[in-house]
């Protein structure tokens, strides 16, 4: 594969490390059920065949996390995204 | 010498460039510009090869990469290669080949014995039965058939020749130098496209290398030349011929092999033999041809049967006629050119058998015998095609004599590219083969790939192609002249298999698959063309099928009574030709086989005589043996004991540094950590651990506070880089509104522990003097820059060994200076340097952890590391480790192991059972991480997690090791097994 | 009919025309005792064990393709029980010992080969650690031993031990470990299953689930509705999505792994050698194929292909330990979805969907551990509760925390 990283262009995915879906997020581990929503977080996965929003680490790069947008059925990526918000 | 079928004139070869080359011992002539195939057949030699299963004598059938019969040994001695297709062999002088899978010769092969056999061995046989008795499997027939398969022997040693791997970027990627493939090289390439024109043979044209075609009347080899010469002229168009694009991968990316110096007897000295390609290409237009098909009838597999396209190559491109009298058995019109061609190259066509009622009309001036509505039943003779057996339409049998059967059963666009991605192809009625389905993104399909079978229309599809992928990566469409060819017949009826045949009708040559096994598989149920193929081999042999597919799932539709669109294909896999292990591999081999790391102190080390060992990527210094010292042991023993009677130097700049920055970094420090950094004062390091998400220990290390807003953290080695990235996931993904930024420094810093009672009279003697070094003004924990002549150094005081210790940091360049200043400072304190073992056993008398404990496996409570694990803060882990089994008071926790007899050995991976209790599973109670022989302590010491262990010190149990025999019986301590007050640490 | 030597000269000389297919292609019947979903290796074992074992034979297998389709049709064949951890252990070893009588036991000759394991170790950590799993398998009475480097020299002589940038320090073997016929393991269980009474259907997806009060009481299929008092699922890579239909999110990942076959070759390699300084392992079939693997792609994927960096890696390793490969071509690569779980060990077990249950998380170790898991999800669905070995298997152990990662690489599926 090639990911498009923003910063540094297409690369390949050899470059980058996979972590995976970047749509959990963690919970406040204050709030009342902290473990059954760390639980969750920590393994429950849709695990999509289509769309799937996932975390790569452009470690042999600029170093950014990254949201890339991926069809799990035909790998086409759709959007590449800074995981910390903001742009170029 | 004279080859005896070499034609007398004609033909792409140097008859002034004669090469000598030997097969199965036996010396022959060749021309260069031969193939091994077409020297062969130029000397008359038919039998190549034998079949895999049956032992049967096999010919040439093909001129190309789809092979599947004639394959040898190439080479000898090391440089041996297994199942080389002799079709794709150039010629070179001196070549060496060896038919295979034949004992004890090729002409008389005991294994034929199989072919008597074959009623028992169908399809699918070995399923049935050697299941009795049991024990007999392993012990008498799965020898006996792993002995008799197989086909040729690897070479057994190491490859002497190397490799490369290379990348490279273009805007179209052509592949298939043919008429359609060389149009669209030159489409996109006037264009202005960056262009890589890529051919698997030796020399450009395709098709017409081996045709008599005409191109805007030129003959088609001059026209080649032509528009070879423009395209070397390209600026950016780069021509690679013997390269085979194999697969296509995802987003525009191709692996290719080219076969750099495989046309020499050995690479010359600092080429390689073969390069791997990694091409990524904006758009790419495969030209790929199409790969004529068998037809099944009996005997279809002798030698001097061979593809009718296949013998106009060998007549016209290398003056090698297949035989002396050539019969023609096709379904379509483009057999009947074999036909012609034979005639003009002066070869005697004994007749041509057409399936079809109609012949095409224009062969019909050339006055031979035509047998129209008739099909081949039989092919008589053994080792060769003495003559065949002709059906008509009415059911008369004729007999023709002929020494060679020119089959033509249609032709199989070479579609495998489109499909390595998931596309499948789709059947044509008209073609009656299957054509391109749905193609990898940026992928066109131009000529008989795409099932344009006709010249004019492949030219007129590749410019069609190139121009278009050209448009598409944003270049203008270049004006274009069209080349004017014909527009050849090539109509043709389906026949798959001649019903009348009354001998074994192969499909899959090389796998002796016949149309009966197909029709056995069906009946037993295996008619999914997986399972068919699954079931009886079909498509699995070294040609993947390229000869056989499309005709056996033709089969199978006709016997299970369905279309053969329903059928379908099984999975056109990459590569299209099988890769080296070498060219996949490239110089990543041996030493190279993965980069190393070394410290900066390496090359001291080295002269020092130091031993080294692989940690991870690293290589470190492991001890450093002097002379007299009888093993590592003793070596060992000496660096600790000197170490803690004055001082020792240990590099550390394996550790992982990450210098964290920023107004948030100690808040960020105590999230990321399980105790707290925010109240580490400036000037002061602590350590810290740092759990993953699931509750688990990930790593530890020391962090030290620099500066109000700046920190420098260090990791073990080995979890370095996955501690930064753990780091930044922390900061990017969960809290990117911290303040706070990170940069790994583990390169940039050289750093030695310098550990024992006189490791600060070293470092007075190297730190500037300006900068107090006693333990008051730079006590236990203390972290500062300092300058260590003009070099700004850090200092802090931090120990692992026990000793009062610190590690003094210099910028890398420095460290080989560094680490020869700190010996001479030394010197006179009888310094010694320590390696890895010594770091080893010391931090085991000390009780730490390192990553022996650190396994992923253990929690903080389980390491005795629970204290750390704050109450008062939230940090990554602390929710998961509050899981009801995580804090089951049976869990393995660490202490301390010595043998009751202080003179055994400990060894770490012996499992602790009670003493007395019977050696289940159920009394495992857990395991001893690290060892190692205490110099201190005279004896040997471990570390280990046992259930409920601190509540059981002074216990004994037994630590079960029978993988080794070394059972011993071991008292439970500790963990802290030298200077248990830590006096030590202060001086 | 009876698969014997006998049988097989008969129909030689008659032309093999009395060879009946080797299961019925069953029409789905509108009701079923237990349903399976998913004809794979631990489907079909999972309807034969609950027809031989438990009496159990108004079964159906569901199989969206063809059976075997799956990943019991594109592994790399190799069955060993040389695992670390309780939980793991004793069922991996049960699966061992079902493979020892497996073909007289389905009268199937499956080529059940014990050529022995041998894993390499590069370090004398590594032979630590590699000890220490050594010694849990004698716990569990399973055959282990460690070598030295001598010892794996002579077993093995054409390794790199003097040039390697890992040298070979020694290696722990399981002699019992081998390889089997993967197709045959499906065909063999498939038979078995028919001959019993089991419905075999293929080309029958499922598209929804029938659950009325918290219990399942049917599905949907491409070939219509089908009643049934219990399904089990056994769908591999597809697991999240089937499971999904009836509304459960699972501690599952799909992963591609890839697999590679070289050109046949005579005899040159014996057992199954495994690389401890990466991830490789090889062995070569009795056709003479060498077979051959390596990690996984390590992203999340339902294409059944992969990517060029994994291919490059494997060969690369295969090259480290073997520099004899060189000229060897590597005919074959493919890929299969891997249900990889987030602790790198499988789950056996109900679901908060009474009469659903789940047989999932096999990562790509699924093949050896056919038989058992066929024996043991037979028994939970016949029993409704754990046979013994696949007691620990459960699905709730990632919120207890009692875990089974042999690898110690946490939730991240894609380190396992």
């Amino acid at each position: 594969m090639r990911i498009p990283c923003p910063y540094c262009g297409p690369r390949g995915n050899d470059e980058f490390i996979y972590l995976g879906d970047a749509t959990v997020r963690r919970p406040d581990p204050q709030a009342l059920g902290a473990s059954d929503a760390f639980y969750e977080y920590v393994y429950l996965r849709d695990n999509p065949s289509g769309l799937h929003q996932e975390l790569w680490y452009h470690g042999g790069g600029c170093r950014s996390w990254l949201v890339v947008t991926r069809n799990t059925r035909t790998h086409e990526i759709s959007d590449v995204t800074f995981a910390a918000g903001g742009k170029l | 010498m004279n080859a005896p079928h070499r034609l007398a004139q004609g033909g792409l070869i140097d008859r002034a460039r004669p090469l000598s080359f030997v097969f199965d011992g036996q010396a022959y002539a060749g021309c260069a510009g031969d193939t091994l195939a077409s020297a062969l057949m130029a000397n008359g030699v038919k039998l190549v090869g034998r079949s895999f299963k049956y032992h049967r004598p096999r010919g040439i059938l093909t001129a190309g990469s789809d092979e599947p019969n004639a394959l040898v040994e190439l080479r000898t001695g090391p440089r041996r290669e297994p199942n080389t297709r002799v079709t794709t062999v150039e010629l070179y002088d001196g070549l060496v080949a060896a038919s295979q899978n034949r004992w004890p010769s090729l002409a008389f092969d005991i294994g034929a014995v199989n072919d008597w056999l074959s009623r028992f061995l169908v399809a699918g046989f070995y399923y049935k039965t050697f299941m009795c008795p049991a024990k007999f499997w392993e012990m008498l027939y799965e020898p006996l058939i792993r002995r008799a398969a197989g086909l040729g022997r690897a070479a057994g040693a190491g490859d002497p020749d190397h490799y490369e791997k290379a990348f490279a970027h273009c805007d179209v990627l052509v592949i298939g130098g043919g008429p359609a493939g060389l149009m669209a090289a030159l489409a996109a390439g006037r264009a202005g496209a960056r262009v890589i024109l890529a051919d698997e043979d030796f020399r450009l044209g395709g098709r017409l290398l081996a045709e008599r075609y005409e191109i805007d009347g030129k003959p088609g080899t001059e026209w080649v030349a032509e528009i070879e010469a423009e395209l070397a002229s390209l600026p950016d168009v780069r021509i690679m011929p013997r390269t085979t694009v194999t697969s296509v991968f995802d987003h525009g990316q191709y692996g290719a092999v080219e076969r750099v110096n495989d046309h020499l007897p050995v690479p010359p000295e600092h080429e390689p033999r073969q390069r791997g390609w990694k091409i990524v290409a904006k758009r790419a237009v495969l030209a790929a041809g199409a790969l004529e098909r068998s037809i099944a009838f009996g005997n279809n597999d002798r030698p001097g049967v061979m593809l009718a396209g296949a013998v106009r190559a060998y007549a016209n491109r290398y003056a090698a006629a297949p035989g002396r009298r050539v019969a023609v058995f096709t379904n379509n019109d483009d057999g009947w050119r074999t036909a012609a061609d034979a005639h003009a190259a002066g070869i005697e066509v004994a007749a041509v058998i057409d399936s079809r009622a109609e012949p095409p009309a224009q062969f019909a001036a050339l006055g031979i015998e035509v047998l129209t509505g008739a099909q081949v039943s039989h092919v008589h003779g053994g080792q060769g095609v003495r003559g065949i057996d002709v059906v008509d339409a009415r059911g008369r049998l004729t007999k023709i004599d002929c020494d060679v059967l020119a089959v033509s059963g249609g032709w199989n666009p070479a579609v495998h590219l489109t499909c390595h991605l998931g596309g499948k192809p789709v059947w044509s009625d008209n073609l009656a083969a299957f054509t391109p389905g749905a193609t990898p993104p940026g992928m066109h399909v131009a000529g008989a790939a795409n099932g344009a079978l006709t010249l004019a229309e492949c030219l007129h599809a590749g410019v069609a192609a190139g121009a278009m992928a050209a448009v598409e990566c944003g270049f203008p469409i270049a004006s274009f002249m069209m080349p004017s060819a014909e527009d050849e017949a090539s109509g043709v009826t389906a026949l798959w298999h001649v019903e009348e045949s009354r001998a074994k009708a192969f499909v899959d040559f090389q796998n002796d698959v016949t149309v009966e096994d197909i029709a056995l598989a069906n009946r037993e149920g295996f008619s999914s063309v997986e399972h068919l193929k699954r079931y009886t081999t079909l498509g699995m042999a070294t040609d993947q099928g390229k000869a056989a597919n499309v005709t056996g799932l033709a089969i199978l539709a006709d016997v299970s009574g369905r279309a053969i669109a329903e059928v379908g294909t099984t999975t056109y896999r990459p590569p299209y030709v099988p890769v080296s292990f070498g060219a996949m591999t490239g110089h990543h081999r041996s030493r190279d086989f993965r980069p190393v790391r070394l410290a900066p102190s390496h090359q001291w080390a080295e002269e020092q005589g130091a031993v080294f060992v692989e940690a991870g990527a690293w290589l470190r210094a492991q001890y450093y043996p002097r002379d007299g010292e009888k093993d590592w042991l003793e070596t060992v023993n000496r660096e600790v004991t000197a170490t803690r009677a004055s001082v020792g130097v240990c590099d550390v700049s394996t550790l992982g540094k990450i210098e964290i920055e920023g107004a948030d970094a100690a808040i960020f420090l105590d999230r990321v950590y399980t105790n707290t950094f925010s109240s580490l004062p400036v000037g002061k390091s602590r350590y810290g651990l740092m759990l993953r998400e699931d509750g688990f220990v990930m790593d530890d290390g020391t962090t030290s506070r620099l500066a109000p807003e700046r920190f420098v953290m260090t990791t073990t080695t080995a979890q370095a880089g996955r501690v930064m990235q753990h780091l930044e996931f922390c900061h990017q993904v969960l809290w990117p509104e911290l303040d706070v930024q990170m940069v790994s420094v583990s390169e940039q810093w050289a750093q030695f522990s310098i550990a024992g009672p006189r490791s600060r009279a070293v470092l007075r003697k190297l730190v500037d003097e300006r900068y107090d070094l006693s333990d008051k003004a730079f006590p236990h924990l203390a972290a500062k820059e300092v300058a260590v002549g003009s070099v700004t150094a850090r200092l802090f005081r931090l120990s692992f060994s026990g000793e009062m210790a610190y590690e003094l940091a210099v910028p890398a360049r420095y460290g080989d200076a560094a680490i020869r200043a700190i010996m001479a400072a030394g010197e006179e304190f009888s310094m010694i340097p320590y390696g890895t073992e010594a770091l080893g056993t010391m931090r085991i008398e000390k009780g730490h952890v390192a990553g022996n404990e650190i396994n992923g496996q253990l929690t903080a409570r389980d390491l005795g590391l629970g204290r750390m694990m704050s109450s008062r803060k939230d940090y990554v882990g602390r929710v998961m480790a509050q899981r009801p089994a995580l804090l089951e008071p049976d869990r393995p926790v660490l202490v301390g192991f010595r043998p009751a007899d202080r003179k055994a050995r400990l060894r770490a991976g012996a499992h602790f059972i009670p003493l007395g209790a019977t050696v289940t599973a159920a009394n495992d109670e857990g395991h001893m991480t690290s060892v190692a022989f205490s110099p201190m302590l005279g004896h040997w010491i471990g570390l280990g997690v046992l259930k409920r262990g601190p509540q059981r010190i002074g216990e004994r149990v037994r630590a079960y090791d029978p993988v080794r025999n070394g059972d011993v019986e071991v008292e439970i301590c500790s963990p802290v097994f030298f200077d248990p007050e830590g006096a030590r640490l202060y001086g | 009919m009876k698969y014997s030597v006998f049988s097989l000269l008969r129909e030689a000389f008659r032309g093999h025309a009395g060879w009946t297919p080797a299961w019925r292609k069953a029409e789905p019947k509108s009701e079923y005792d237990v349903v399976i979903v998913g004809g794979g290796g631990h489907g079909l074992a999972t309807a034969y064990y609950l027809a031989k074992v438990h009496g159990i034979t108004n079964v159906a297998v569901l199989e969206k393709g063809y059976i075997g389709s799956g990943n019991a049709g594109r592994n790399t064949t190799i069955i060993r029980s040389n695992y670390l951890l309780p939980g793991n252990e004793p069922f991996y070893e049960w699966s061992m010992k079902l493979w020892e009588g497996l073909e007289q036991d389905f009268n199937y000759n499956a080529m059940v080969s014990q050529r022995g394991v041998l894993n390499l170790y590069h370090s004398d950590q590594q032979r630590d650690a590699f000890a220490r799993r050594g010694n849990a398998m004698r716990l569990h009475d399973v055959d282990a031993e460690l070598l030295d480097r001598d010892a794996v020299r002579a077993m093995v002589p054409f390794l790199d031990y003097d040039n390697a940038r890992f040298p070979i320090h020694g290696g722990l073997l399981q002699r019992r470990g081998g390889t089997a016929r993967h197709d045959a393991v499906v065909w063999g269980y498939a038979r078995g299953a028919d001959l019993r009474g089991v419905d075999i259907i293929e080309n029958c997806e499922v598209t929804g689930f029938d659950i009325a009060g918290g219990r399942v009481t049917g599905l949907d299929t491409t070939r219509g509705s089908i009643k049934a008092k219990k399904i089990g699922l056994a769908v591999a890579g597809n697991t999240s999505r089937v499971a999904s239909l009836a509304g459960l999110r699972l501690p599952i990942e799909s992963h591609v792994l890839q697999a590679f076959v070289s050109e046949g070759i005579k005899p040159a390699i014996d057992c199954v050698v495994t690389f401890g300084a990466g991830h490789f392992y090889i062995s070569q079939s009795d056709k003479g194929g060498l077979v051959f693997g390596g990690d996984i792609d390590g992203y999340n994927s339902y294409a059944w292909r992969g990517n060029l960096p994994t291919v490059a890696d494997v060969m690369e390793e295969g090259m480290a330990i073997w520099p004899g490969l060189g000229r060897i071509r590597m005919l074959r690569q493919w890929g299969g979805l891997m249900d990889m779980s987030m602790d790198g060990s499988p789950i056996i077990d109900r679901t908060p969907v009474a009469g659903l249950y789940l047989n999932c998380g096999w990562c790509y170790g699924g093949f050896k551990a056919t038989p058992a898991s066929g024996w043991c999800f037979a028994h939970l669905i016949a029993r409704d509760e754990p046979y013994e070995v696949a007691a620990a298997l459960r699905l709730d152990r990632y919120a207890t925390g009692a875990l089974i990662d042999e690898r110690g690489a946490g939730a991240q599926p894609n380190l396992h």
